[in-house]
């Protein structure tokens, strides 16, 4: 179960800026390190993330193995118009994920 | 000996034997230090603020397991004990409980009997995401509340064999755990400054871990360092410590989620 947090103010004034929080339960691992028994472990970060808002991009991301586990990004958006906010990602296993939020635009 | 000098005597025996235990207290209460005391600010920054503490990500997810089913036709969590900010206050500072057979009982395996008991659900393994997010959740409730653990009664027998194993010592360096947590707490020990070695805070996200672990991991990674044999996840012995533990730091207010390096 891919599991995330995201975390926006209760509401967001029209054509303010507004901050976007999200973590992401992810190992992020760098495909460095070896087990106990010396095997390699492969390389498993997320590859690409995006947010969406109401299907307009607001956010594309590569992140890599520079990232530590459990990626915390925090960014800026123009709120425009209330809708989801929609985060998808994709990381080097082929494992997909997703999470939504509702951000609410008054005035 | 008559009725009435036997009471006598076994209240002198009892007064006697709480007096031991106050004295046997290496660290007194007033100076009971929480972990999160002796780490840098960087981390006492994360653990204090919810929306920047990792291991919220664990506790919100234990909140979804907690009002989902496990399995089909079960009960949740939430169907018999309602609302956990309210029915789960205070509760995860009485454990490690001890139960009328000698066993000792961590949240981990009440939630596990309870899903035997109740939901007909398979137990959860031991450190495994749900069963340390549901951990997590349930403990959070109690946050802020005082330890309170109980050892008379049932609970005599494992709280001394978790006292034996915490002063003895143990693996390759030969050293007890009082060596560390009682004799040189507040010194470092190269880069870490050697802390009381309270269990307030778990199931703690630590960074080393970059994941949330409980209270059995941090024993078993302590154990390690000292180049011990560790014991398997969920061992009686660690549990035994644990109920120690609990009494060690009677009245330190719970802070899970807790973060440590």
């Amino acid at each position: 179960m891919a599991f995330a947090r995201i975390q926006l103010p209760p509401e967001a004034k029209r054509g303010e800026v507004c901050e976007v929080r999200i973590s992401i339960r992810h190992p992020m691992e760098t495909g460095y390190r070896v087990d106990d028994l010396g095997k390699q472990i492969p390389r498993n970060t997320i590859r690409d993330l995006t947010c969406k808002l109401n299907g307009t991009l607001m956010l594309r991301a590569n992140l890599g193995s520079g990232v530590s586990a459990n990626p915390y990004l925090r960014f800026f958006i123009t709120a425009a118009e209330s809708g989801d906010l929609v985060f998808e990602w994709v990381d080097d296993a082929g494992e997909r994920g997703d999470a939504k939020a509702t951000l609410r635009v008054v005035g | 000996m008559n009725r009435r000098a036997a009471r006598v005597a076994a209240a002198l025996v009892a007064a006697t034997c709480a007096v031991g235990y106050a004295q046997q207290r290496a660290i007194a209460p007033e100076a009971l230090r929480s972990g999160v005391t002796f780490a840098g600010p960087a981390v006492r920054a994360m653990q204090v603020d919810d929306a920047a503490n990792p291991a919220m990500l664990w506790v919100e997810r234990g909140e979804r397991l907690w009002r989902e089913p496990p399995v089909a036709n079960a009960k949740s969590c939430a169907a018999c004990h309602g609302d956990a900010t309210a029915s789960m206050r205070g509760v995860a500072s009485r454990f490690p409980k001890v139960a009328a057979n000698g066993a000792v009982v961590d949240v981990e395996a009440q939630i596990n009997a309870c899903r035997a008991e109740r939901q007909n659900a398979a137990p959860l393994a031991r450190e495994s995401e749900d069963l340390l997010a549901l951990t997590s959740f349930v403990a959070m409730q109690s946050r802020g509340t005082p330890t309170s653990v109980t050892i008379d009664g049932p609970a005599a027998a494992a709280f001394e064999r978790g006292r034996k194993f915490y002063y003895e010592r143990h693996g390759q360096m030969n050293l007890s755990c009082a060596q560390c947590h009682e004799q040189n707490w507040g010194k470092r020990l190269l880069a870490e400054t050697v802390s009381q070695g309270h269990g307030n805070a778990f199931p703690a996200y630590r960074l080393e871990w970059q994941a949330v672990g409980s209270l059995d991991r941090r024993l078993r990674a302590c154990l390690f360092g000292i180049r011990a044999e560790m014991p398997a996840p969920g061992a009686p012995e660690l549990l035994d410590v644990a109920l120690f533990l609990g009494w060690r730091a009677q009245g330190l207010p719970i802070e899970t989620p807790g973060v440590r390096r």
